[in-house]
């Protein structure tokens, strides 16, 4: 079914008992040209690129629980593209344009809300560096201005700049066509995209094994059994090194905790994207009223999903440094997810050490912006075998070479990304 | 949470600590180690089943660094020292 107004009327006479399910229920075949490994948005949004771009629907996507359950539904939901490096901003800067018309071309509202990006300097030093990565990205043609505290404070009143603070607003830069999108939309809107055009989507059905003869996958064992396949995508954020470990190599990649967290709904009070950088913390108010904060990773290595308190506190705290009306709001729900951060801080897309066994990983918290430029490039990638233009940088022999892609000069210490 | 117990001070808060990564081992610095061994040293680090060998500072204490055992699946401590104990720090 299309959705439009007609079949919103007409389910409505219906009291909403007629809406099909987003997903078939399928049982995978034996044998598929293509398994991705990993439903969440970036293996769905591959999915959906590999049958609308390259007519490739012999396709299998498996997720070990539900599709956007894992990084894509604990993210805050940003996109933007202000990176000083080439790379970074080039396959950000794609994705935003295909946020533009993502809902129309999936047929699916994904609430791309451009409502604009602030990131916060508090120095003169941090300032400088922000207007040379403005600068940067208006050579590459993305807008980006630099604004006065002055202008700050007229865009989003509700900021506290008066009061003194140990870290004072000196500047800021924003990204108007930055801002929020409905990241649960995301997955559903691809998975439903490509379910429709042929591609079987399998929940539950987590991988325990890789069949590995002479550098090839030949199958895949799943809690469903064994099946065979031309070509493997990992596309499975935390869980990445632990397939890797399973194909019989090792990611340069440490998986550590993120935290996010929701207050209770109020009336509109922040319209922009704000970004508190002495520290880190970034704020956003959702649709439905609720102020959405995030911060920065625990600070050390864990697969157990279970976030430290010493960051929340340091999280909020920060918060409300700029917006003191955050006192007063409880928090509703909190949460985290396992972050597959490299030693560079930057992405792993691209070819691996295995002939038919693809990667995209290590986005640590940083991925769920790039999504529909990691879906596009990857399937060209998978349909052609040739690296796409905008994914080359993100190799994984870079570590070997030394052409490391570290945005914030931080070295190898990814608990400090 | 971790709760540490430092060698030092007794059971605290991670938020009494820094994380300082990893014991990782580097090769001499001498001619004989090639590009994989630094490659190997510097972005791979072993851990045997979760269990990983890392350095905490413990700046709302003692201020002294100490190695920790922890388990990575479960946040379980195996073993603290003070540090320059029982690694092999051949080259570091």
């Amino acid at each position: 079914m299309k959705y439009s107004a007609f079949s919103l009327l007409q389910n409505g006479f219906d009291r909403d008992s007629r809406w099909p399910s987003i997903l078939p229920c399928v049982t995978p075949k034996d044998r598929y040209d293509i398994i991705i490994v990993g439903g969440g948005a970036h293996g769905l949004a591959c999915a959906h690129y590999l049958a609308k771009n390259h007519g490739i629907t012999d396709v299998l996507v498996l997720d070990s629980a539900w599709i956007g359950g894992g990084n894509t539904g604990r993210n805050t939901a940003i996109v933007r593209s202000d990176y000083l490096l080439e790379a970074s901003f080039k396959l950000k800067n794609f994705s935003l344009e295909l946020w533009k018309s993502l809902s129309q071309e999936l047929n699916y509202n994904v609430m791309y809300s451009p409502r604009g990006y602030i990131d916060l300097a508090h120095s003169d030093g941090e300032l400088e560096h922000f207007i040379s990565r403005a600068n940067a990205m208006r050579l590459s043609g993305a807008r980006a201005e630099i604004l006065s505290p002055q202008q700050i404070e007229s865009l989003e009143p509700s900021i506290n700049l008066h009061t003194k603070s140990r870290f004072p607003v000196s500047g800021g830069l924003f990204q108007p066509d930055g801002g929020l999108v409905r990241h649960d939309a995301v997955a559903w809107g691809f998975a439903r995209s490509a379910g429709r055009a042929g591609i079987d989507i399998v929940q539950n059905c987590g991988v325990s094994g890789f069949g590995v003869r002479n550098s090839r996958i030949n199958w895949v064992q799943t809690v469903q059994g064994k099946i065979h396949c031309a070509k493997v995508l990992i596309t499975a954020a935390g869980a990445s090194s632990e397939l890797a470990r399973l194909a019989g190599f090792e990611l340069p990649v440490e998986m550590i905790n993120v935290q996010a967290f929701v207050s209770e709904p109020v009336k509109p009070v922040l319209d922009k994207v704000i970004n508190y950088n002495a520290g880190l913390a970034y704020i956003s108010q959702t649709g439905k009223g609720e102020l959405v904060m995030g911060g920065a990773t625990d600070g050390y290595p864990s697969f157990a999903r279970r976030g430290s308190f010493a960051r929340i506190e340091d999280t909020l705290v920060r918060a409300l440094q700029i917006f003191p009306f955050l006192s007063n709001l409880r928090l509703m729900r909190h949460w985290s997810g396992t972050a597959d951060i490299p030693m560079d801080g930057n992405a792993i897309v691209g070819i691996s050490p295995l002939e038919n066994m693809y990667l995209n990983c290590g986005w640590g918290y940083a991925g769920f912006k790039a999504t529909p430029a990691v879906g596009w490039t990857m399937a060209e990638l998978l349909a052609t075998d040739q690296t796409p233009d905008l994914l080359a940088p993100f190799a994984l022999d870079r570590f070997k070479s030394g052409a490391l892609i570290d945005d914030a000069g931080i070295g190898p210490y990814p608990w400090l990304h | 949470m971790l709760l540490i117990p430092c060698p030092n001070c007794g059971e605290r808060d991670e938020g009494e600590f820094n994380y300082g990564g990893r014991a990782r081992v580097f090769p001499p610095i001498e001619k004989t180690a090639s590009v994989e061994d630094w490659h190997r040293s510097i972005h791979f680090a072993s851990h045997e089943q979760g269990q990983v060998h890392e350095y905490w500072y413990h700046h709302g204490g003692c201020e002294c660094w100490i190695e920790v055992k922890r388990n990575l699946h479960n946040h379980e401590i195996a073993a603290v020292n003070a540090t320059r104990s029982d690694t092999d720090r051949s080259g570091t």
